[in-house]
């Protein structure tokens, strides 16, 4: 049960259905509430909760369309050009219902040409889809007063005999003026679409923050992984909404006293995918070590490009389930460590130790001269008798220039194991052999 | 009670459905080496399987045996990877071999998620072929790299020391590199046909 108020005067927001069969109604105070029922959980309204998922919603609902506004406690959409992509009402309907289901949230869906209608059977019932004016019309007119989101001023209407929105339609227009100001005129005309909404569009924010606080401390890791699932799906339900993709994210475990630990989350390209910003999120979590409890989670994304989804080619022969590329990368990243996956190119310097590095993409023609396979960090010295030489010298002598000189003959020999070596020697001399690369 | 029918009958009156493996498409993944092709039931490399490659020490050709394989598919932008080699391969000398090296990832990591990242870079399905040391690797770790590169349809290579030659492996193929008194490959294993009783020489041939 949600309670709200002054701590003297706490009034009940909203009861569940068994409190609600023991004769709790909304509105009552909470002390006839506790002189009804003996035991009951009450929650405390949060409204600033209630508003932030409110947008969360919209947020939601902006995949489906285009032109979303926010309605106290509801959230309208129109679907009239949406029902082109996504097919006929009841499709897109149960498209909605199974967003709404799998985000965890109870709803009702009513569909109706203006956005008042719908907001007004939605709180009728469930379910109503009236898709032409006439219908409509006949709709509203079974539609209790009480129900009917009229201007306060209506609230006398039952005590008149008035109960039923098609009783109040059918009197004079003019008396309903004199009686009950313009208001209620306006609002019946804007249910029946004679007049515009003049609803504002709701705006999807630019940034995705979204916190929950855990229950209780929570020391290690294992324990966060099922509230980040459930974060990182929304942050995917909210990608989806905009069309977007997020290529950085940050995880804000929350301990006591405003003291925090960031984890963040860097990918190579936007992602979208629930399944996977979970995994590399998870992937992140496993490496931190926590200091001390948390007590709350939050989930920052402010770094929200435009979603390029990866094209595939027609003629692929790769498996169809294949994971591409970047996301195998992405995975082994998450696990190993952001430096973890390289290429390795060539540069333009003839010195092995740096004619090549991470992600270098000179184009260099190809070496006239042997080059092994294997190259070693740093040159061993090889011990033992003297090699078999197969081929060389080869002499480098460069770097003069920036303190790395280097002088060596390179000749390709053949150990006593029967290895092939790249060894080289001071120029000239054929002793103090060290090993620098395999020809594996 | 059903009647007891023999089995024969059923079988010639094909109601049975005898399962057996697919005969292996021959010369889908060529070893470029003649010699080595020509006594391999595959006709190459099994495809979509583990082969394993014994060796006495590092640098006795190991490598220039996968090379021809891993420029054909590079060449084809089919992309390789690396997993944990215990060197840094030279980009001038796998160039001069033919490999574009923009189509090979290396992926550093330590012994025990060796294991895994190769598992998972097969099973993936984007990579062409997948080149691992595995050290404390027993018979039910290459199993899992033998189901995953069947399930990611990749040729997966393990570079191993001669020493367990004598521990039975579930890979599909496995060579032993002898590197004195002369360069050559003996087939110790390989699915579909008997093992040949005598070794391949190995032609070393430096750029």
């Amino acid at each position: 049960m949600l309670v709200d108020g002054a701590a003297n005067a706490r009034t009940v927001v909203a009861a569940n259905d068994s409190a609600r069969a023991a004769g709790l109604r909304v509105g009552q105070r909470l002390t006839a509430a506790q002189a009804l029922l003996a035991q009951f959980d009450a929650v405390p309204y949060d409204p600033q909760g209630v508003e932030k998922w409110h947008r969360f919603l919209a947020a939601i609902a902006y995949r489906y369309s285009s032109e979303v506004c926010l309605l106290p406690h509801a959230i309208v959409l129109e679907v009239s050009k949406s029902m082109g992509l996504f097919g006929p009402w009841p499709r897109l309907e149960s498209l909605l219902r199974a967003d709404l289901t799998d985000l965890g949230f109870r709803h009702r869906i009513a569909a109706a040409p203006t956005p008042h209608t719908a907001y007004v059977l939605a709180g009728v019932s469930d379910g109503q889809a009236v898709l032409t004016a006439d219908v409509m019309r006949r709709a509203l007119r079974h539609v209790p007063i009480l129900k009917s989101r009229l201007p306060a001023s209506a609230a006398s209407l039952p005590g008149m005999g008035i109960r039923t929105l098609g009783q109040l339609m059918a009197l004079p227009r003019d008396g309903l003026r004199r009686r009950f100001g313009a208001e209620l005129l306006a609002t019946l005309d804007r249910l029946t679409g004679d007049i515009p909404s003049g609803l504002e569009n709701f705006r999807p924010p630019d940034v995705f923050d979204l916190r929950v606080e855990l229950l209780h401390d929570v020391e290690n890791q294992a324990m966060l992984v099922f509230p980040v699932r459930r974060m990182t799906a929304d942050l995917a339900a909210y990608l989806a909404g905009r069309d977007g993709g997020v290529q950085r994210f940050l995880l804000r475990l929350e301990h006591r006293d405003g003291r925090y630990t960031d984890v963040p989350v860097g990918l190579l390209a936007a992602e979208r995918d629930a399944g996977l910003l979970f995994e590399f999120a998870r992937g992140r979590l496993e490496h931190v070590v926590l200091p001390e409890p948390v007590i709350a989670l939050r989930l920052i994304a402010r770094d929200l490009p435009a979603f390029v989804p990866t094209g595939r080619d027609l003629f692929d022969e790769r498996p169809a389930n294949a994971l591409p590329m970047a996301q195998l990368r992405e995975r082994l990243r998450a696990r190993l460590g952001d430096s973890a996956v390289y290429q390795l190119g060539s540069t333009t310097d003839p010195r092995p130790e740096r004619a090549q590095q991470v992600a270098a993409t000179a184009n260099v023609a190809l070496e006239a001269h042997p080059r092994p396979t294997w190259l070693l960090d740093r040159p061993i010295p090889l011990r033992g008798m003297a090699p078999l030489i197969l081929s060389g010298p080869e002499r480098l002598e460069t770097g003069w220039w920036d303190d790395g000189e280097v002088c060596r003959d390179y000749y390709v020999v053949e150990t006593a194991q029967g290895q092939q070596a790249w060894a080289f020697c001071p120029p000239g001399e054929q002793v103090g052999w060290m090993i620098h690369g395999w020809f594996a | 009670m059903a009647a007891i029918l023999a089995l024969s009958s059923l079988i010639e009156a094909r109601q049975i459905w005898r399962g057996r493996e697919a005969p292996a498409r021959v010369g889908d993944q060529p070893t470029g080496w003649k010699a080595l092709d020509a006594i391999l039931p595959a006709g190459g490399w099994p495809d979509a399987s583990l082969s394993e490659i014994l060796l006495p020490v590092d640098g006795v050709g190991e490598l220039q045996l996968v090379l021809p394989t891993l420029a054909r598919l590079t060449k084809h932008k089919r992309s390789v990877v690396i997993v944990a080699p215990p060197y840094v391969p030279c980009v001038a000398g796998w160039r001069q071999h033919g490999v574009d090296m923009r189509r090979v990832e290396i992926v550093s990591a330590i012994e025990k998620e060796g294991l895994w990242t190769t598992e998972q870079c097969l099973r993936s399905g984007s990579c062409s072929a997948v080149l691992a040391w595995p050290h404390q690797a027993d018979d039910r770790a290459l199993r899992r790299l033998q189901v995953a590169a069947d399930t990611g349809k990749a040729l997966a290579f393990v570079f191993r020391d001669r020493r367990h030659l004598s521990n039975a492996s579930p890979a599909a193929l496995r060579l032993e590199l002898e590197a004195m008194p002369c360069a050559q490959i003996w087939v110790r294993k390989c699915r579909g046909a008997n093992v040949p009783s005598q070794p391949i020489p190995l032609t070393r041939y430096v750029h």
